[in-house]
């Protein structure tokens, strides 16, 4: 036991020290999301349509499937969350024309698989992270993608944030200003704590986007999981019945 | 039913196919009258758990084939589509991508078992041998696999991947063309991996597992004592330690598939991508010509061979001493059944020295694990440096070190019954 002990601590040294020498990045924060929460889902989903869905598509979610998955009414639907000429069936394709480019410097991402790239936390965070920045072309960056090419289209609802920088010694012993966070500068139609709800309900909804089946996996694998327990009992009393003459 | 001797000439479908075809004969020389010793333990579930992965494989990968596009243009989407448009399609693609690392998992155990008990020893050099291309077949399906779903990290990896060949001198880039059908990784790539996926590897998967079984049936089964059971039989001529497969090990096996299950569908319904290590978190954005990962690392399965890889500097003004390594990693596998030269075949009777090196080479081969996962900066070169001199110490050293062990006597009869 003893050894198989030092086995584990030896391989997971390196992994140890890997966590160690991380840091000096900001972390991203939790969203504390729930995938099974629908109002959550359908708030988001709304949000989503409303402040994203201008630049952003999200191909690979069919409105229909949306609007099934979230309990969304069909009325609901085409009066509230559907604002091109799209058919339900359809991907939800934003109206941005291709040469958006020209626009930003860079095409808005597709962002069906984001929450799968980057995490559900980062979506969260970024919406939380825009602050004035004049060098940028929009006048605002973002902590957790800096240099982004989006402008902050959250202010309204968020308010204007400032940076806070911090000095650190490098390792040459000279000060340096860092970025550690931000704060606010000007106040939002939303409260700090309306805003973070806002910020978890996108990220909760495009986690959903980026597998749809998410929630339905996890319900039904409980059920399997117990069949298999099941099964597993009744092998191995049948190996134990069986068994038995083997001297 | 399929155990009836041959008196029963009147049991009517059977007799007939009987006369026509040796089923009765098959089943009671492979199954039922096979005889294994009777004290396997938990490592010999590994066998058949590989088995049933590569059931797993082909049937969910048959299934997957029918909705995926092995296009450039579409495979990404495709993918996607099956995901979320095809009935069961989301089950049915992480059973088969959640089976690839199971693959390797459990083929990696059996190894180590083989390694724990002397079962690459006389007289199971070829069925080793055979293992061991069963491995590279399966090292060259996974790879192949990956690129598939023309994810950043597929495209990405195949890159690396191909453009080893490139390092190796006069044929490496004529070598490199052949195999990607172009210049860069494109669309005539893919296809060709596609048809090696799916039809080539798997086909030759199929014969070498036969192969395999069919050795082992010639030779029967080792054991955790490593003892010939055919020394010691009954007046009927079978073994005294050993017991039919069926209905022995059969129901038994069937535990430990019962008990693989569990943890099967544990990763597939609550873990998919098992923290980005069997699908990795840049491989759902689509292959991009234009945007290098920041960090390029393959499947984790790969990554020992990958830190090997990396850990040799180029030298003489070529990086090929490290894809000969990578090469010589796997090739030197092939060799063992040479290299052991102890008196004894299982670990229980052998020497402290054969103990502490099998510990060393699975720690070296974990650390490698991770450092090929790594970016290679910080302790990581070192530290891959060390365990790759520890990976070919294990196997170099091997015919030195296993003749000066102290072994122990080796009991008659096996010992205990699982």
């Amino acid at each position: 036991m003893v050894k198989r002990g030092l086995l584990i601590a030896i391989a997971l040294f390196p992994a140890g020290l890997a966590l160690a020498q991380e840091g000096g990045e900001i972390e991203v924060q939790r969203a504390h999301a729930d995938i099974r929460d629908l109002e959550s889902l359908r708030r988001g989903a709304h949000d989503f349509m409303n402040y994203c869905s201008g630049c952003h598509s999200i191909a690979y979610l069919r409105y229909n499937r949306m609007a099934e998955d979230l309990k969304i009414p069909e009325k609901e639907l085409s009066a509230n969350l559907m604002f091109t000429s799209q058919k339900p069936f359809d991907g939800i394709v934003s109206a941005m024309p291709s040469d958006a480019a020209d626009w930003f410097g860079k095409q808005p991402p597709d962002l069906s698989l984001m929450a799968r790239e980057k995490g559900r936390d980062y979506i969260y965070s970024y919406l939380k992270g825009f602050y004035v920045d004049d060098t940028r072309p929009w006048g605002v960056n973002n902590v957790y993608l800096p240099g982004t090419a989006m402008p902050d289209v959250v202010a309204g609802v968020q308010g204007l944030q400032q940076p806070v920088f911090k000095s650190e010694k490098d390792g040459a012993g000279s000060d340096h200003m860092v970025l550690r966070g931000v704060e606010a500068l000007t106040k939002g139609s939303l409260s700090p704590v309306e805003y973070d709800g806002f910020a978890r309900d996108i990220a909760n909804f495009l986690d959903y986007a980026g597998e749809p089946v998410k929630a339905k996996r996890q319900s039904l694998g409980v059920f399997v999981m117990l069949f298999l327990i099941v099964g597993f009992v009744f092998a191995y009393l049948l190996k134990k019945e069986y068994w038995k003459d083997v001297t | 039913m399929a155990e009836a001797p041959e008196s029963t000439a009147s049991n009517g479908l059977l007799a007939w196919i009987d006369k026509r075809f040796p089923l009765s004969a098959l089943w009671r020389s492979q199954v039922s009258e096979y005889y294994a010793p009777k004290n396997f333990n938990f490592w010999y579930y590994f066998g058949s758990l590989a088995l049933l992965v590569l059931a797993n494989q082909i049937i969910t990968g048959i299934f997957l084939t029918m909705n995926y596009k092995p296009s450039a243009s579409e495979a990404f989407a495709s993918v996607e589509y099956i995901m979320r448009d095809v009935n069961w399609g989301w089950l049915i693609r992480y059973m088969h991508t959640t089976g690839a690392s199971a693959f390797f998992i459990v083929v990696y155990l059996h190894m180590f078992r083989a390694l724990l008990y002397g079962s690459h020893r006389k007289p199971r050099e070829l069925l080793w041998i055979f293992g061991c291309v069963i491995f590279v077949a399966l090292m060259a399906e996974g790879f192949m696999g990956y690129v598939l779903p023309w994810g950043n990290m597929s495209f990405w990896g195949a890159q690396v991947i191909t453009s080893l060949f490139g390092s190796l001198p006069f044929v490496g880039g004529i070598l490199v063309d052949w195999i990607r059908g172009d210049y860069v990784i494109s669309d005539a790539t893919l296809n060709r991996f596609f048809a090696l996926h799916v039809a080539a590897v798997p086909i030759a998967l199929i014969f070498l597992v036969i192969a395999h079984l069919m050795a082992l049936h010639e030779v029967g089964s080792n054991n955790p004592d490593g003892i010939d059971i055919k020394k010691h039989k009954d007046s009927n001529g079978h073994p005294l330690d050993g017991i039919p497969f069926h209905p022995y090990y059969s129901v038994k096996d069937l535990v430990g598939v019962m008990g693989f299950l569990i943890i099967f569908a544990g990763v597939i319904f609550f873990a998919p991508t098992f923290g980005g290590l069997f699908l990795e978190a840049p491989n759902f954005s689509p292959a991009n010509p234009l945007q290098t990962p920041p960090h390029i690392a393959p499947v984790w399965y790969f990554t020992p061979y990958y830190a090997m890889l990396r850990a040799v500097p180029s030298f003489a003004g070529t990086q090929v001493w490290g894809v000969l390594v990578m090469g010589a990693s796997i090739a030197v596998l092939f060799l063992v059944p040479w290299l052991d030269r102890s008196p004894v075949n299982s670990i229980r009777y052998r020497g402290p020295i054969y103990k502490i090196m099998l510990a060393i080479f699975v720690v070296s081969f974990v650390i490698l694990g991770i450092c090929g996962l790594k970016p290679p900066a910080g302790i990581y070169p070192m530290l891959a440096k060390i365990c790759t001199a520890l990976y070919f110490a294990f196997f170099l050293l091997m015919p030195f070190y296993t003749r000066i062990d102290r072994v122990k006597p080796v009991p008659e009869r096996v010992t205990g019954h699982g």
